[in-house]
């Protein structure tokens, strides 16, 4: 069931057009990865489910509902840019912004404290904000997203910023998310993460969708069908009208295959055929990676 | 507890645990005191010392005319001589007298290696003015000539009495009033100024640093826009009151010191205020405190909290709506500048106003919401029908309400845009949004 909704979104100013006839659908406790060049619209469709912009037209449904201004304090949004108090203590606008989302000083202090530990930032909560570097920054701007615990959190651009160790931090963070049943909608062009952490994505080129779905469904349609194959065999392998042969090197008697079939040909057709020929090893078939669909889509335009 | 209360809290305390605040707030009574009681210690200072003047007079009529006092030692010399002025000399100044000052006025002449002493000059040259316009008139040849002038020069002093319909009388002072008035008066300007200001300040932080962005999902912009302002406002309301308290303890501490009564502080303030050359005829000290018994203090107190609310809420909301317009510290000028303008004017409003203070100028300026709470302060400790104070009051505070109306929709689209600065069309459109 799709938690939230965006219909024929269309979105421009006075001299481009940000988004047109843009639609989503964010299925509940997924993430849902929302991808894109720099500049394509991503930012503005997040923004107008934040409600911070309007839609020309179209029209944003919250958990079954159109989206009102009561639902935005549902939404826990990380801005790509710092969205905190720069010349403030850490801890006091962490509580600050807490309270205004409605929880008790109390609530705000014990939860911040949870967090604080759990990201081993303890000793930051009485810095300025500002003595800070942007990584350190974007883990502190990370939990007071999620602090008030939203069912909907928008993360735009969340890796950036991040060395590798928190990166990972991160990824598990949002994933442990995911499994208490938020519904995440993130923004990346971190190709790698996506992978690893969406279920579902759109990716948003000059300020249409060009591919949504789910991730394995996605990468389903862009597999070319070409095969890795690891085998022991007597002859070397020749090409057939089923299957051509990309590349081939050879290991002492192992002999690898880069192997593309034939349309119509499913990967049991040339195992099958294979096994006559070679003792079998490894059968593989290479699924391409969000990196590369991203290049062909994106990039085909270009 | 409210948003908005949350909202006020954090502006209030932000700004209130800062450095400079407490500093500012804590050593500006210090600094006021100072400037009050620092001129009364130093006079006091000069007095224990008695300067030698030597007098070179070469026509030996005049030199018996300088008598000792407490600050300086008379002494003649036969002749000018360098070392007089040298840094080792004993001698502070010297007065040489060239020729007879009667046919050459101008042969009169002071040298010291410092600057002369004001009250030095003013001696001699009163001692040898009196003396030569006597010898003046004694050549006339006229008996009792003299006398005939002096009782002729009638010194005309008006003693200024304000009557109230009642037929109680008090004692009034325009000098005294208008000193106090303009006393509020700048302190409301800077206030306003200094505060609308912060308020620019704070609403831009929050927008080119887009916490705004993660705010509106949690709070309206418009109570965002509230509790900054009125926060804020707080924050002014401490400082003034820290400021009267801490002053009104350290006058009253320094008098114990010193040893002194109320009258002596007024008499150095009555000294700092003609110090600082304003034109503030001489008073008695104990008049200075009946004149200020006689003002209307509860009026004032009152009318100056009103004005200062009202006031700032119309210039802080137009600041927030200015400060959410613009994406830089440097657009901010196109804005500013005509606020200015104004405030300058009614500044001067305000002075042209002290001359006559039911004058139309005084009169429309203090109704005028935008310069109003300045111009009004000045015209209140000489009276002020109350018709007029209350017609004032109602249009600044409806002005400031209706200002507050459009700084808040202004606000609530400005704040999150981003990209060119907007025009006033665009600031009408926001408005009608």
């Amino acid at each position: 069931m799709a938690f939230l909704e965006a219909n024929n979104i269309h979105k421009s100013y006075t001299n481009h057009t940000a988004l047109s006839d843009v639609s989503i659908s964010v299925p509940k406790g997924k993430v849902f990865g929302l991808l894109g060049p720099n500049g394509a619209g991503k930012t503005t469709l997040i923004r107008i489910i934040n409600r911070i912009t309007m839609p020309d037209e179209g029209e944003v449904i919250f958990d079954g509902h159109p989206l009102c201004a009561e639902d935005v304090a549902r939404i826990g949004y990380l801005p790509e840019e710092r969205g905190l108090y720069k010349k403030n203590k850490v801890g006091e606008q962490a509580i600050y912004l807490a309270r205004l989302k409605g929880l008790s000083h109390a609530e705000a202090c014990a939860r911040l404290k949870y967090w604080f530990e759990k990201f081993d930032i303890m000793p930051w909560w009485d810095k300025k904000l500002e003595e800070l570097s942007k990584g350190m920054q974007q883990k502190v701007q990370f939990i007071i997203t999620v602090l008030h615990e939203p069912p909907l959190l928008i993360f735009d651009e969340p890796f950036s910023g991040f060395d590798p160790v928190n990166a990972e931090l991160l990824k598990r963070e949002i994933l442990e998310l995911r499994d208490k049943g938020h519904t995440i909608i993130f923004s990346s062009h971190n190709m790698s993460s996506v992978e690893e952490v969406c279920d579902e994505i759109a990716l948003i080129d000059q300020s249409k969708v060009v591919l949504q779905g789910h991730v394995d469904e996605v990468k389903e349609r862009f597999c070319k069908g070409i095969y890795a194959v690891e085998g022991i065999g007597a002859t070397p392998l020749q090409a057939t009208p089923q299957f051509e042969i990309l590349g081939h090197t050879q290991r002492g008697s192992l002999a690898c295959y880069q192997i593309r079939v034939a349309e119509g040909v499913t990967g049991s057709d040339l195992a099958r055929m294979l096994s006559t020929q070679m003792e079998l090893r490894k059968f593989d078939l290479r699924m391409p990676t969000m990196q590369e669909i991203f290049l062909r889509v994106v990039g085909n335009k270009k | 507890m409210s948003k908005l209360s949350i909202i006020i809290q954090r502006e209030f305390m932000t700004r209130a645990q800062k450095k400079s605040f407490i500093l500012l707030t804590i050593f500006m009574p210090f600094l006021f005191a100072a400037i009050v009681f620092v001129p009364m210690l130093l006079a006091q200072i000069n007095d224990d010392t008695t300067k030698n003047i030597a007098v070179v007079d070469h026509t030996q009529k005049y030199f018996h005319l300088f008598e000792d006092n407490e600050s300086y030692h008379f002494h003649t010399a036969p002749q000018f001589k360098d070392e007089f002025l040298s840094d080792t000399s004993a001698v502070e100044a010297v007065v040489v007298i060239g020729a007879d000052l009667i046919d050459y006025p101008k042969s009169l002449k002071i040298y010291s290696r410092r600057e002369i002493p004001m009250d030095l000059q003013s001696y001699v040259e009163t001692e040898l003015s009196n003396f030569v316009r006597s010898e003046k008139l004694a050549a006339h040849g006229i008996e009792g000539l003299e006398h005939i002038i002096a009782s002729s020069e009638t010194d005309i002093e008006a003693e200024t009495i304000k009557r109230s319909e009642d037929g109680s009388e008090s004692f009034s002072n325009s000098g005294v009033a208008m000193a106090v008035g303009f006393f509020f008066t700048f302190l409301i300007y800077t206030f306003v100024m200094a505060y609308g200001s912060m308020v620019m300040q704070g609403v831009m932080e929050e927008k080119t640093n887009r916490i705004m962005e993660i705010m509106v999902s949690s709070v309206k912009p418009f109570e965002l826009m509230m509790g900054k302002i009125i926060g804020i406002a707080l924050v002014g309301f401490a400082q003034i009151t820290i400021w009267g308290v801490m002053l009104a303890a350290i006058i009253a501490v320094v008098n114990m010191f010193i040893g002194g009564d109320a009258e002596t502080a007024a008499m150095a303030s009555n000294g700092a205020m003609q110090m600082g050359a304003t034109p503030v005829p001489e008073v008695e000290p104990n008049e200075v405190m009946s004149v200020i018994n006689s003002l209307p203090i509860a009026e004032l107190a009152i009318m100056f909290v009103v004005y200062f609310i009202g006031g700032y809420l119309l210039y802080a909301s137009f600041f927030a709506a200015v400060g959410a317009s613009i994406n830089s510290q440097e657009d901010s000028s196109q804005f500013v500048m005509p606020v200015v303008l104004i405030m300058v004017f009614s500044l001067y409003a305000a002075m042209g106003s002290a001359e006559n203070t039911d004058g139309p100028l005084a009169f429309y300026a203090s109704l005028f919401p935008l310069t109003s709470p300045i111009v009004m302060m000045v015209r209140i400790p000489f009276g002020v029908p109350l018709w007029q104070e209350l017609l004032s009051v109602v249009l600044l505070f409806g002005s400031a309400l209706g200002m507050v109306w459009i700084s808040g929709r202004i606000y609530r689209v400005g704040v999150l845009m981003y990209g060119k600065k907007p025009t006033v069309k665009d600031l009408i459109k926001w408005i009608r949004l």
